[in-house]
């Protein structure tokens, strides 16, 4: 999305949980927060997102324990939903390949400004799709779905996360509709530059799970990846194996995370990027020791925040509970406003609402007891 | 022939019990997604599977097949196989 212009102004939170979905209306200022919610109780929302280019429309990713996928559209912010028409499905079996049903779409992403209409979405199994009226019906995109090349990296049930690996991180580039990034939980970073025609693999520099053969694109495992507003040629990606900088036209990712302090490690689910300094990102490290917790290291929660590419870190814990606490923050749980000075929200996986309008220098807790947090997006009304 | 929907899909038919025309199960099926759109996707992935946490009931028996035949004097049990927390 192309940046805009620094701007005060009301602004909404958009969150979603594995039993519904939240919305909070913030006032000028960030300090009080008006709750409009729940909406879809008892269904799973991974993604909720708010159109930039209207300010009204918002989509809203669901299923439920028992029934298979859809999306919810409302063009009134919420206020009403209808069931998008068509949902992201895939189609019959082709190339000699199994036929594959979506069992949720995980990621929502709106299109370029000059396409109206046009969304993207990634699902589990990982799959992409388009839609081009608004999210109200949904096609496969592009060649990726049955590409038999693309089906071995996308891999299986068994090879992704608990409840299967997921197709994230869609990004158009600002300057150019046609070229666009993936990521995939199992499966790495790629890259389209006709639209979606085709892609190519972009994990050169990425490093992959001790044993296992880096050159093998199917065990690189992104968990994050941003593109910055202020500077499109520079993306940021957190990693199953630690925190990268990609710096285009270069094609080989820069592990910045080896700048991170020891105690908290460079693994992790979220990254941001500032809206408007290329050289500001923030993390949020978990432990991804032996088994995996998944938790905050040391049960002690801690942002941390580079101002130099990744040169250096800075841990951002001021607020936030000082130990046993042992949560942490998906993937697509962690978010920033444009604001002259940065808000930042995050989510988590306890239920937790957290916010801080000074770039993190300070943290509060803006709602509590929430189900489990999995996404939380940050979006401007008109 | 009268179908029982279950509760989470109250929400298209607005209502426990339907009214829908069809040989078969599938027909069924489609039937209740002209008169309440989306609801069949709930149930029935894209490559005609029953989805996970779907069961179909016909005569007491679970229903497995979509060309199942039905007739119309009867009716058709739709339930949601509770899992999960």
């Amino acid at each position: 999305m192309s940046e805009q212009a620094t701007r005060q102004g009301q602004l909404v939170l958009l969150v979603a949980t594995r039993k519904g979905a939240w919305l909070y209306h913030g006032d000028a200022e960030r300090r009080s927060w008006r709750v409009d919610g729940p909406h879809f109780l008892g269904h799973i929302i991974n993604h909720l997102v708010l159109d930039p280019r209207d300010g009204r429309t918002l989509l809203a990713a669901a299923k439920t324990g028992h029934l298979g996928p859809t999306i919810f559209r409302s063009t009134d912010l919420g206020q009403t939903w209808q069931e998008a028409a068509k949902p992201p499905a895939f189609g019959p079996a082709r190339n000699g390949l199994a036929a594959r049903s979506v069992d949720h779409t995980f990621w929502l992403t709106p299109g370029h400004p000059e396409e109206a209409g046009v969304w993207y979405a990634g699902t589990s199994p990982q799959g992409l799709f388009r839609s081009e009226d608004g999210g109200d019906s949904w096609a496969p995109f592009s060649c990726i779905n049955d590409d038999p090349q693309y089906r071995e990296w996308f891999g299986t049930v068994q090879d992704g996360t608990p409840d299967g690996p997921k197709l994230h991180s869609i990004i158009v580039d600002p300057r150019d509709p046609k070229h666009l990034y993936f990521a995939m939980s199992g499966g790495g970073v790629h890259e389209s530059g006709d639209g979606g025609e085709s892609f190519a693999p972009l994990v050169d520099g990425m490093a992959v799970v001790e044993g296992f053969d880096p050159a093998n694109v199917a065990f690189h495992d992104p968990h994050c990846l941003r593109l910055c507003p202020s500077n499109p040629d520079r993306l940021y990606q957190q990693n199953h194996c630690g925190i990268y900088r990609l710096d285009r036209p270069a094609d080989r990712w820069q592990r910045i995370g080896r700048n991170m302090p020891a105690e908290s490690g460079d693994i992790g689910f979220p990254m941001v990027v500032h809206p408007r300094d290329d050289r500001t990102a923030w993390v949020f490290p978990m432990d991804g020791s032996d088994v995996w917790p998944r938790t905050s290291p040391g049960g002690s929660p801690a942002v941390y925040v580079t101002h130099d590419a990744g040169d250096s870190w800075q841990r951002q814990d001021h607020g936030l509970p000082p130990g046993q606490t042992w949560w942490t923050v998906k993937r697509q749980a962690m978010g920033a406003d444009r604001e002259s000075q940065i808000g930042l929200y995050f989510g988590t996986t306890s239920g937790d609402l957290w916010f801080s309008t000074d770039e993190g220098g300070h943290w509060e807790a803006l709602a509590r007891h929430l189900p489990e947090i999995y996404a939380v997006e940050v979006g401007y009304p008109r | 022939m009268r179908v029982l929907i279950p509760s989470a899909l109250h929400a298209y038919t607005g209502r426990p019990w339907v009214e829908a025309a069809g040989g078969t199960v599938g027909e069924i099926l489609d039937d209740l997604e002209r008169q309440f759109p989306g609801i069949r996707f709930r149930m029935i992935d894209e490559q005609g599977n029953i989805r996970r946490h779907i069961r179909l009931f016909y005569r007491r028996e679970m229903v497995f097949d979509l060309a199942t035949p039905l007739a119309d004097d009867e009716e058709l049990m739709i339930v949601q196989a509770l899992s999960g927390g």
